[in-house]
């Protein structure tokens, strides 16, 4: 599988053949050309190319971290990173008897609060809903908010959750992952913090090379001894 | 743009050129992607005495509220020169040359983009055009395209470009500002190079038949010069020095 993969940019070919184009790919006669900047992938009946660079596109059920920027009295509107802003309806929070006279939005959430959400519904002639009334959703009182790169997200939690696993362990942090490329790390001890954060960091910069994941440790175990 | 110069000889009896260049060679050209933080995508371009760089932003909102499109994003281009880009200090508003310019360059990289994922934003381009010496727009289309792949806009490919023309009854490769001054034709072509496709052909003098199909090529051979420095100045920026 890993001498199938390359790097490729716009207008790359990555090969010919019957081969189904799934993400950042196109058909184009029966060469199949590459649309972003990244690593292609070829599996037995499709290709696709894992981007490194691109703004976040929201999908349904990402869990996202999103900033409140504003309400109306019947929804607030989220900062997610992306070309979209997130649509918070006022129900989600107070549930089916909210009443706009009633309750005050402020009072629950205020500009520059910062949420756990999930994309709840989303498609092309709407702006994403999402919804906090789930489970390790809503608002977060405290920790870092780290930014990187939301096409990096994936190397961030590695295969399996093992890159993400491997910084939580070395640090002892709690790190929660929004799809949109803020991260929310926290963590007891300012060290593991700061160690946590530069992991994070380390990941958006080196996100294309090889066995990144002894590299990190590495660096996390380094720190140990100084 | 000063005198014209009429002792200027454009073509040696050794084929060479104004500028000590072969017929079929372009300038000096180096690009760098990235480079500016607080934008999406960005590029620098050096083309010869050229110097451009390329800011984009996007997909984002737009403003105002009613250019925006339900079905797709849309694609906004601003070609500008700085006032100190030309020997004579250059009035900083728009003038017809740069809109007609920036509406050129938006044509040429529409058939690029793919912007029906990102319905209800735009993608706006930023060209400043630092120093100008003929041949800016193939330069600065070269550039935003290297910009908008940073910025990762889905496209279908690169848009290169390079211009062709013929001076002292030659077709010739990349044309400088003299020979745009003094020379017959000038022809900016931008090319899709894997789609093998013309996204901007222009042409600006007199050619036959022959002399026409002679300078497309001679363009779309310039263009696939260029192309592989975009690919060098991406591969550059993204994958270092190209471990695996």
């Amino acid at each position: 599988m890993e001498n199938k993969r390359k790097y490729v940019i716009p207008g790359d070919v990555i090969t010919t053949g019957p081969y189904r184009p799934e993400q950042n790919v196109i058909l184009d006669g029966n060469k199949i050309i590459s649309t972003a900047i990244g690593i292609s992938e070829i599996y037995d009946d499709s290709i696709k190319v894992i981007p490194l660079t691109g703004k976040y596109i929201p999908k349904i059920d990402d869990l996202v971290i999103g900033k409140v920027v504003s309400h109306t009295s019947l929804s607030w509107e989220l900062d997610i990173n992306s070309c979209y802003v997130g649509f918070l309806p006022a129900q989600d929070v107070f549930g089916r008897d909210f009443s706009a006279h009633a309750d005050e939005l402020s009072s629950k959430l205020k500009s520059g609060d910062l949420v756990a959400a999930r994309i709840a519904n989303f498609d092309r002639t709407r702006d994403p809903l999402v919804t906090i009334a789930d489970r390790d959703l809503g608002k977060i009182d405290s920790g870092h908010l780290v930014k990187i790169s939301p096409s990096k997200v994936p190397r961030l939690i590695g295969k399996r959750g093992t890159m993400i696993q491997t910084i939580e362990m070395a640090t002892g942090a709690a790190i929660t992952i929004g799809q949109n490329g803020w991260v929310v790390v926290s963590c007891e001890t300012p060290e593991g913090l700061l160690k946590a954060k530069k992991a994070i960091q380390m990941v958006d910069e080196k996100a294309h090379i090889a066995n990144l994941t002894d590299q990190v440790k590495e660096m996390l175990e380094s720190k140990d001894e100084s | 743009m000063g005198g014209r110069d009429t002792t200027l000889v454009l073509l040696d009896e050794n084929g060479i050129r104004c500028d000590g260049r072969k017929v079929d060679e372009p300038r000096r050209i180096m690009i760098k992607a990235g480079g500016l933080k607080n934008a999406d995508g960005s590029a620098y371009i050096e083309f010869g005495d050229n110097k451009i760089l390329v800011g984009v932003f996007g997909p984002r909102d737009v403003h105002p509220k009613h250019m925006s499109n339900t079905d797709t994003g849309i694609l906004r281009v601003r070609y500008h020169m700085e006032p100190f880009s030309v020997t004579e200090r250059k009035n900083p508003a728009p003038s017809r040359r740069e809109i007609e310019i920036s509406k050129v360059i938006k044509e040429a990289l529409e058939p690029a983009v793919m912007l029906d994922k990102f319905p209800r934003t735009a993608v706006d381009v930023y060209i400043e055009v630092l120093q100008a010496d003929g041949g800016t727009r193939c330069a600065a289309l070269s550039a935003a395209s290297v910009a908008l792949a940073d910025a990762g806009i889905p496209m279908r490919d690169m848009v290169a470009a390079c211009a062709a023309g013929k001076a002292a009854d030659t077709i010739i490769l990349d044309v400088n500002n003299e020979e745009d001054q003094a020379g017959q034709a000038d022809m900016p072509i931008g090319y899709m190079p894997s789609l093998e496709k013309i996204t901007l052909l222009q042409l600006d003098g007199i050619l036959t038949p022959a002399e026409y199909k002679k300078c497309v090529e001679t363009g779309i051979h310039g263009c696939k010069i260029v192309y592989e420095l975009q690919k060098k100045a991406l591969t550059e920026k993204y994958f270092g020095n190209g471990e695996k």
